[in-house]
């Protein structure tokens, strides 16, 4: 990997001031391209040596930045971007209240990857797809003019989104945080601003295809906020080629808030589908007002699906995707499923 | 490699004007990379840049401190292997996804080559050289060896590390826990079984 600069700053603030000077404009994408942020580092080193990335200066946050999961005043918690994976994985009180994410959190990458990944660095690693990460592929998202995936090895790349990128966003807590309706913190030189975790993701665009976020070359990501999960039952399921090392093919997240036996509203997100945590509203209307059986979990997963657009060789994800959603509600039911 | 840079690593040194900075360096296409972080420092009180030449970097491994110079971006894996000679945990994949670099950083198993050494200063460092008392093995080294659970070996000292410290936060782990438990770790020969063999053997053997 280059030789770079190192800084350790003890709070936001240095961290903040670490990340460079902020013009009139904000520091140009160019500074997010010298200037990078380590976490766990488990993304990003592999990418330094790899020299997808090659910053001039790395500015250390896990001093900076809380590591602790702490209640809020409404009964939610507030989980600071430094929290290891696998402390969250292994907090009781998290998995009382948000079942789903610490299930997530559990089957992140391996023990090792759990114990030095961070919840911060999780949400904001950068994509998987095989071109991205090959030095060789100069593609969209850095800085060339084409994605290679449509006309190419596309088996595990987005069936939702039409491009122009057509990445899957690469984090498992993504998608229970936007299902739970988080809110994130940032900090930047002008203080902080709470952004709504379905708002924080963007689609690719030709404008703002080299990121995969909202944040700012100048912010920094600083915690999680879940409210009260409220009356409602959870199911998380995730389909995978290998128990370990490796993302889900697919996966989603539902979250049902009850009226008795009756669904009163929905919330249903699957992850490795679309460049972003990609939530199925139609799913969510399905199930509003139904009780939790068979036939309604299949008619919320083919809603789900609805839309889909496959390329040459990941026209599978569509039907994977469906069991995905459909035994993340019999699970939510406490309905017994393969 | 970057240039070999000579200076004494003082506090001054990091907060060398851009003036001075040009006048000492006098290698242009090396400045003008580097005065950009200068200039982002003048805004920053308080979190200082260190490299990207060698800094003073201490470890704590196996209980012994090791003072060493080293560049911000060498790993705990390289500044073991290569500046302090001990070679025991070894670089396969060197991108997080196999373990045979696996040491133990206070009480937890991380993969050594996906850490920066500079980050670990003052935490315990543990690795497969800190096992044997004496010419007296680990337990779990032991019992790899009385279960034959090696073939090529190469990814023995990693998985030893990890069974380890699984061992010591579960010393009664059931095979499902285990299996769990190694699941960072790859063996390219394949004998898991006789790992997950050894790893039963010591289960609920003290330590002497």
């Amino acid at each position: 990997m280059k030789a770079f600069a190192y800084v350790n700053p003890a709070n936001e603030k240095e961290a903040v001031g670490a990340l460079g000077p902020s013009g009139p404009q904000g520091p140009s994408s160019d500074v997010r391209d010298r200037v990078m942020l380590i976490a766990g580092g488990q993304d990003l080193l592999a990418r330094m040596k790899d020299y997808i990335a090659q910053p001039d200066r790395l500015v250390n946050v896990k001093n900076a930045l809380d590591a602790t999961i702490t209640a809020t005043p409404d009964g939610g918690l507030k989980i600071g971007a430094a929290v290891k994976i696998a402390d969250l994985a292994d907090h009781a009180r998290a998995a009382a209240l948000y079942p789903a994410l610490v299930h997530a959190a559990g089957g992140v990458g391996t023990p090792q990857i759990r114990n030095q990944g961070t919840v911060g660095g999780n949400i904001h690693q950068r994509p998987r797809c095989w071109y991205f990460r090959n030095e060789e592929f100069v593609c969209l998202k850095k800085g060339g003019n084409r994605c290679f995936a449509p006309a190419g090895e596309n088996q595990f790349h987005a069936i939702f989104g039409n491009g122009p990128s057509h990445i899957v966003h690469p984090s498992s807590l993504a998608v229970p945080a936007v299902a739970y309706g988080a809110k994130f913190r940032l900090v930047g030189p002008n203080g902080e601003r709470i952004v709504d975790a379905g708002e924080y993701f963007t689609m690719p665009t030709m404008q703002n295809v080299r990121g995969e976020n909202v944040l700012a070359a100048d912010e920094l990501f600083t915690h999680l906020i879940l409210p009260a999960p409220g009356n409602v039952k959870h199911g998380h399921y995730e389909v995978r080629y290998k128990a370990s090392h490796d993302w889900p093919i697919v996966f989603a997240t539902v979250i049902l808030a009850m009226n008795g036996n009756t669904i009163q509203s929905a919330r249903v997100v699957m992850g490795a589908v679309a460049p972003i945590p990609w939530r199925a509203v139609a799913a969510e209307k399905a199930l509003a007002g139904k009780p939790i059986d068979a036939a309604t979990a299949a008619a919320a997963a083919d809603a789900a699906l609805d839309g889909a657009k496959p390329m040459s060789r990941n026209g599978y994800k569509v039907q994977v995707a469906k069991t995905a959603v459909k035994r993340a509600i019999l699970q939510a039911g406490g309905i017994k499923t393969a | 490699m970057a240039p070999k840079d000579e200076r004494p690593d003082t506090p001054e040194r990091f907060t060398v004007s851009r003036r001075a900075f040009l006048k000492t360096t006098g290698i242009s296409s090396l400045a003008a990379t580097v005065v950009g972080v200068a200039d982002a420092d003048a805004q920053t009180p308080g979190a200082r840049a260190v490299g990207p030449g060698e800094v003073p970097v201490q470890l704590l491994v196996n209980g012994k401190r090791l003072d060493l110079k080293i560049e911000p971006r060498v790993t705990l894996l390289d500044a073991i292997r290569t500046r302090a000679d001990m070679t025991g945990n070894k670089r396969v994949c060197d991108r997080g996804t196999c373990g045979a670099c696996t040491m133990i950083v206070d009480g937890r198993t991380v993969y050594s080559c996906s850490t920066l050494a500079i980050e670990v200063q003052g935490k315990q460092i543990r690795t497969v050289e800190g096992l044997t008392r004496g010419a007296t093995l680990h337990p779990m080294q032991q019992a790899f060896c009385d279960a034959d659970g090696l073939m090529c070996g190469f990814c023995t000292p990693g998985f030893i590390m990890a069974s380890v410290a699984l061992f010591e936060k579960h010393p009664q782990a059931t095979v499902e826990q285990v299996k769990k438990g190694l699941d960072g770790n790859i063996c390219r020969c394949g004998t898991f079984t006789r790992i997950l063999e050894a790893n039963m053997k010591v289960r609920g053997v003290a330590r002497a």
